[in-house]
């Protein structure tokens, strides 16, 4: 009883980030932080970041993706110079900004570029939930409605891989509008014929899992990707009763009719290679 | 009667002194007319001070506010033979957002909106305007009926926002949301959207995507709500009418932002306060707006709208100290 008292009771709705805070670590060896499993961290990244023991797909950083998936020496990146501003002049705004710039060695939560595939031409976007969580601003906004319209232009398949936790607060309704800018893009590479693959990775939430991620010709996700619209906390809040363990969970979407497949790291260049040759041998 | 708005109260403790001495004067036989003529005058300043520079959060009440004409309300006012059309054809009929047909002014027209209700029992059943997957559906499936008969769309936005329940998880709100987004970019007839209360993020944006967006005075539009922000971003939710002027939520903010293209003024007081009239000043701005694109093209229309969005956002290069548009 009196022990209530002193704990500090949680007030408001938090985003779950836990595991996307856990950068992957520098040291020789790595602990699982889901089953605690130990290894070797060079093992490690060469098992593409995922737990050999339960198979827990650590956070990737839009380099090491991009690493993981394009043929080697065959990527262009585009915008790599585009910063945000600080429209709304919010406090402190600024500083987290640069704060992220240095510690990602990007510019902003999303990588956009041109590579290839097995030899397949594709335009590419990778989100890094590094940078401010993924969150979309102007830029996150502009560099994805760009690299559309790239891959319009020439006339290749768009991929996009997302991580994010929805619409950047500190640029207000811009962030809100970017989901229409990317969305009337998206409708003119659809209109052309051209190909649009999404692939939702943890997590994949808000205001971008409400526009382009639900979108694609193909929608997949990683295993056990949070995907969803509304918070957990919130939407216990609201409805007042207990969500299922594995709710919004990529397992979850499946299940549900929401994705077409759940893919495992080790499969994704092989099954986008496959695809992006069905597309191909589709087009001749 | 009107529910009483804290920003107003100065304003209704000076008509009930007004009041009070009118009646003492029919009473005792006194003449005050010289003391009432000045509290009047007192008054018509006061009404005009306080209703003229309105901050943010007093936007916000009224924007909320209970008596706040809803879509139906529009509708009634502004269309003629409106026919409500019910369902999304593959789940359910979410009352959150009402839709149909109708005539403006002899041109055949589709109306869709987000519907609250007027009390509790109507809120209850309108899920207090907040959308599941399958309004949103609705909502689409009706433009798409609109495009096959080229018929122009008019879209009122009025949302705290979209659904968040387990239920509209399952059945893909964020589908649903994104969807309309991309199918409203590519429709070939107007589309004309207009915030009449609260624009609440991606459930308001879902039957946003439109040739013009117009904005009621008082209304907002956002990314998240005043107490949500304040909530994330100081941990405190009473912090909501700070974060409603940090967030530029108002129509004069949008505008500035150039994502919006007119402010619909709104009666003096909010439109609450006479809603046939409202519906006048939106009748005009639409007038205006429809005119203008009945004149395109279908593939005028949607280039319009391509270019429109494309150009939000507010961005610059590294090494370059000037943040261009």
């Amino acid at each position: 009883m009196i022990k209530g008292l002193f704990v500090k009771k949680k007030k408001y709705a938090t985003i779950p980030t836990g595991k996307v805070k856990q950068d992957v670590p520098e040291g020789i060896m790595s602990k699982c932080p889901e089953c605690k499993h130990i290894m070797v961290t060079k093992e490690l990244r060469k098992n593409l970041l995922v737990c050999q023991g339960c198979q827990y797909h650590y956070p990737m950083s839009s380099q090491e993706r991009i690493a993981s998936l394009i043929d080697e020496g065959t990527f262009t990146e585009y915008d790599a110079d585009m910063i945000s501003g600080n429209p709304l002049e919010f406090p402190d705004y600024v500083e987290k900004l640069e704060g992220d710039r240095k510690k990602t060695k990007i510019n902003e939560a999303v990588v956009t570029g041109a590579g290839q595939i097995d030899g397949l031409d594709v335009t590419l976007a990778v989100m890094d939930s590094r940078f401010r969580m993924g969150s979309m601003g102007s830029v996150v906004g502009e560099k994805i409605t760009r690299a559309i319209e790239h891959a319009i232009e020439k006339e290749t398949p768009f991929i996009i891989f997302t991580a994010s936790g929805g619409a950047r607060m500190q640029e207000g309704v811009l962030s809100l509008m970017q989901m229409a800018k990317t969305s009337v893009a998206l409708k003119r590479l659809s209109d052309r014929g051209l190909l649009f693959i999404s692939i939702m990775t943890h997590p994949t939430t808000g205001g971008v899992s409400a526009s382009f991620a639900s979108v694609g010709d193909y929608n997949f996700a990683e295993p056990k990707a949070l995907i969803g619209f509304a918070g957990r906390r919130i939407i216990e809040q609201t409805i007042r009763q207990e969500l299922p363990d594995d709710f919004q969970t990529a397992e979850f979407l499946l299940k549900h009719g929401q994705l077409d497949k759940v893919i495992h790291r080790s499969e994704m260049k092989k099954t986008l290679s496959t695809l992006l040759k069905i597309h191909t041998e589709g087009r001749v | 009667m009107a529910a009483e708005l804290e920003f107003e109260r100065p304003i209704h403790e000076l008509e009930k002194k007004i009041a009070e001495l009118k009646s003492f004067m029919d009473e005792k036989d006194i003449d005050l007319t010289d003391e009432i003529k000045r509290l009047e005058e007192k008054l018509s300043n006061l009404e005009n001070s306080t209703y003229s520079e309105m901050k943010p959060w007093d936007r916000v009440q009224i924007a909320r506010h209970a008596e706040r004409p809803t879509t139906l309300d529009y509708i009634n006012f502004l269309f003629t033979d409106f026919i409500e059309l019910h369902g999304d054809r593959l789940f359910g009929d979410d009352e959150a957002i009402v839709g149909g047909v109708a005539f403006y002014k002899d041109l055949p027209i589709t109306i869709i909106g987000h519907q609250r209700g007027k009390d509790t029992k109507e809120n209850l059943r309108r899920n207090f305007g907040m959308p599941h997957p399958e309004g949103y559906r609705k909502a689409l499936r009706l433009m798409k009926q609109a495009e096959k008969f080229n018929r122009p769309i008019i879209c009122f936005i009025d949302t705290k926002g979209a659904y968040p329940g387990k239920a509209a998880e399952e059945r893909g709100q964020s589908e649903a949301i994104a969807r309309n987004l991309v199918e409203m970019a590519g429709l070939t007839v107007p589309v004309i959207c207009v915030v009449i209360g609260e624009g609440g993020s991606g459930g308001a944006l879902a039957l946003g995507v439109g040739n013009h967006v117009h904005m009621l005075e008082n209304s907002t539009y956002s990314v998240i709500s005043p107490e949500g922000a304040a909530a994330i971003l100081w941990k405190d939710a009473s912090m909501a009418k700070k974060a409603a002027e940090s967030m530029k939520i108002t129509a004069p903010d949008l505008k500035e932002l150039g994502i919006i293209d007119e402010i619909i003024e709104e009666v003096k007081g909010g439109a609450h306060k006479d809603a046939k009239h409202q519906a006048e000043l939106i009748d005009q701005v639409l007038e205006t707006s429809l005119d203008s694109l009945l004149s395109m093209s279908q593939e005028e229309l949607i280039n319009q709208r391509y270019e429109k969005y494309k150009k939000i956002g507010q961005f610059g290069f590294v090494n370059d100290s000037i943040v261009v548009k």
